[in-house]
């Protein structure tokens, strides 16, 4: 029995247990379409290859599986660069096939030939290009086993057209990869003087990132929270490990973050961060943060550590591995009175200085995330495109479970957020999923309304529309002197006529009292939405920590009024101790 | 902290790209390559590539680490210091007209153990091996040294 190369691409595809491929058709893929036709695999047609691949990372994100893409050779193929190096700086397990010239016409500038794992070399984990038909099984189950492993992130597999269409006998084909992608055993010497630490804390932290989520080990997190006591925050990849509902719950850190958890930040004689990378948006100036902590580190890559903030312990593994063996080594364990100290100062920072905002006539973009929250109960996965409208996103909206907030936290893509959020719907296609986006950012992505209408992927898609590009805006008022050069996007579509062209439902709200109307109408509908928020157009996200300044330099915004201001930051009055 | 040559020895699968993997990292996260040799081992599945930067101590442990980091490297050592003979070759060419010329430049190549590889007339082209010998070789000026052509440094553990 003779097997073509896309036979075998196939069936090593159905063996990793891939249900769905978002893709594109063309010219050096037509072969792979072909033989589509005759396999049992869903496939989602986008209406841009930038939307494969979100959509995909999208779809890991929330089922925590490999996400898989399909493009042809060429523009096909640049056209996944920007979602490749998104999946990249997140560190999102993706898959994607890129078809290519023939071998026989590679390096000779053919139609539709581009050098994809040269342009992608820099931004994925790894990449192939397969040169003969018999290694066609054997890479793409390496493939996926690089792209789940270790720290996680995308693989490219670039496939010329005729080595789709050569045959083999089927007895010749190999599916064993050659890779070793175990991890590596935790090192104990390393986990008991994390313990040591630990023991030793007055005022511990916990602060936890994308690690934990994609590593699956949000309930050992929320585990080492309850044994410790140790009050959680967690970046912007990171939310939604941590309950935030808990009376632990900090909220985010950082640029954005709340004045709990930077205070506590700056405060703290100890930080466990796991699954986290130190980014620049969190410890802001690098040589004030965290004065007088001691740090373990635990991370899966090596690179991550020391790369940014000197630690004084790291622990080279995978979040669960490490963080089980810890709570193991614990079980014992109570804190002392000083963390209860902690813990007291750290409610007071909370109830002192929540996120707030002030209220006007206008419909406030913050109040709209807190009514998505409140007519979703904090059960809905939001996704979000990038800007004001993402940190709103973080700050606003409590996630309580992992894999529930998508966001593009490395390479800030706008134009992630509707694919991704189709992605996420297709994983979890009972959940509600919200796309979360601005009125720019929508723009970037916005012909994927018809992959959602035409595939039935009810993806509700909310835009707070300042007509502006919102973050920059606020970064020229701030540091521009308001000089708002090429920021203002006045010429703006209809959005409601927009919806309805692709054959989605569209709704407007202008008005506050219609916010909440709109969004349970949207919820109730079983098709696309397009919900549009008419907000006030110079909001800004605060707090803000400008760059260069250390993390208690914090401009809090125009203050609320006491009594207009939202205290709710995973403030859960029923249980406001800390037992 | 101090800036020093490193040398970093690397064992490779023989994939292709492996060495554009490697330089893309290095010039990628801001670390210059000095100089760098490649060649297949005992084992033709696998290539060592030995390449020598410049940078403290926190750059040399920052590019082992991205370095390590990549799908088809084996290993990554650091062989700076005392435990590994390195060594690097020139090739030379002299302009040796001049009168009293080649009596100089034979007279060295005798006395420092270069070889003679071909002579004529006006050039003469000489094989320079050494630890370190760029320094040696520019002062070659004055003797009529037009060109050179150098390896990178080439290395291995003693034990």
């Amino acid at each position: 029995m003779k097997i073509s190369g896309a036979q075998i691409l196939f069936k090593a595809l159905a063996m990793e247990g891939v249900e769905v491929i978002f893709g594109y058709p063309g010219g050096a893929v037509i072969g792979i379409y072909d033989e589509m036709t005759r396999q049992n695999i869903r496939h989602i047609l986008v209406r841009h290859e930038q939307g494969a691949i979100h959509a995909a990372d999208g779809y890991a994100r929330a089922s925590g599986k490999v996400g898989v893409c399909l493009a042809t050779s060429g523009p096909g193929a640049t056209n996944t660069v920007t979602g490749i190096a998104n999946a990249y700086l997140d560190s999102i397990p993706v898959v994607i096939l890129t078809g290519q010239v023939p071998t026989a016409l590679i390096g000779t500038d053919a139609f539709q030939e581009v050098d994809i794992t040269g342009i992608t070399r820099p931004c994925t984990k790894h990449n192939f290009l397969v040169r003969n038909v018999s290694d066609v099984g054997r890479i793409t189950r390496d493939a996926f086993a690089i792209a789940r492993s270790g720290r996680p992130g995308p693989v490219l597999i670039d496939l010329p057209k005729d080595i789709m269409q050569m045959e083999l006998e089927e007895a010749d084909v190999n599916f064993n990869g050659e890779y070793n992608c175990e991890e590596e055993p935790v090192d104990r010497s390393q986990i008991n003087r994390a313990v040591e630490m630990i023991r030793e804390a007055r005022k511990p932290v916990i602060f936890s990132g994308g690690g934990v989520v994609m590593g699956g080990a949000s309930a050992e997190l929320r585990e080492l929270a309850r044994i410790t006591g140790a009050p959680v925050t967690s970046s912007l990849m990171g939310l939604g490990a941590f309950n935030a509902s808990s009376p632990l719950w900090m909220g985010m850190p950082g640029m954005h973050g709340t004045y709990c958890a930077n205070m506590a930040f700056s405060h703290c004689d100890l930080i466990i961060g796991v699954g986290v990378r130190f980014d620049d948006r969190v410890t802001s100036k690098v040589d004030l943060f965290a004065p007088n902590a001691r740090i373990i580190h635990i991370d899966i890559d090596p690179v991550s550590i020391d790369k940014i903030i000197k630690t004084s312990l790291a622990i080279v593994a995978g979040a669960k591995s490490a963080l089980s063996a810890i709570n193991a080594e614990l079980a014992e364990y109570s804190p002392s009175s000083h963390v209860s100290i902690w813990q007291e100062q750290v409610l007071k920072w909370k109830r002192e200085k929540p996120l707030s905002y002030k209220k006007s006539e206008a419909i406030k973009p913050q109040f709209v995330v807190e009514k998505l929250y409140e007519v979703s109960r904090g059960e809905a996965i939001i996704a979000t495109e990038v800007g004001q409208n993402q940190m709103w996103g973080a700050q606003f909206y409590h996630y309580k479970k992992p894999n529930t907030f998508i966001t593009s936290g490395g390479l800030g893509t706008m134009g992630f957020g509707l694919p991704a959020a189709i992605g996420a719907q297709v994983a979890r296609p009972d959940a509600i999923v919200v796309d979360l986006a601005g009125d720019g950012s929508i723009q970037m992505n916005i012909q994927e309304l018809a992959t959602a209408v035409q595939n039935n992927i009810p993806v509700k898609i909310a835009i707070l529309n300042n007509n502006f590009l919102g973050m920059v805006r606020q970064w020229q008022e701030i540091f521009y002197q308001k000089r708002y050069s090429h920021t203002d996007l006045l010429g703006n579509p209809d959005f409601v006529k927009i919806a309805e062209a692709y054959g989605a439902k569209g709704l407007r709200a202008s008005k506050v009292e219609e916010v909440e109307m709109i969004i349970k109408e949207a919820f109730a509908t079983e098709g696309v939405v397009v919900m549009e928020f008419i907000v006030d157009r110079e909001e800004g996200v605060y707090p803000m920590v400008k760059p260069g300044s250390p993390l208690t330099d914090m401009d809090l915004g125009p203050m609320a009024p006491e009594e207009d201001s939202r205290a709710e930051i995973g403030d859960d009055p029923s249980t406001r101790s800390f037992n | 902290m101090d800036e020093r040559e490193n040398v970093i020895s690397i064992l490779v699968n023989n994939k292709p790209d492996v060495l554009a993997r490697i330089s893309g990292t290095l010039s990628g996260r801001g670390f210059n390559i000095e100089s760098i040799s490649a060649n297949i081992t005992k084992d033709p599945n696998k290539t060592k590539i030995i390449l020598t930067t410049i940078g403290n101590k926190t750059t040399l442990a920052k590019i082992l680490k991205q370095i390590a980091k990549l799908v088809d490297i084996i290993t990554v050592e650091d062989l700076t210091g005392r435990k590994a003979v390195r060594r690097e070759m020139f090739l030379v060419r002299f302009n040796w007209q001049l009168e009293g010329r080649k009596e100089k430049i034979a007279a060295l190549v005798e006395k420092k153990k270069w070889k003679l590889l071909c002579a004529n007339d006006d050039t003469c082209i000489v094989e320079i091996t050494g630890e370190n010998g760029l320094a040696e070789v520019m002062a070659l000026t004055d003797l009529g040294m037009e060109d050179f052509t150098r390896t990178g440094v080439v290395a291995i553990e003693k034990a």
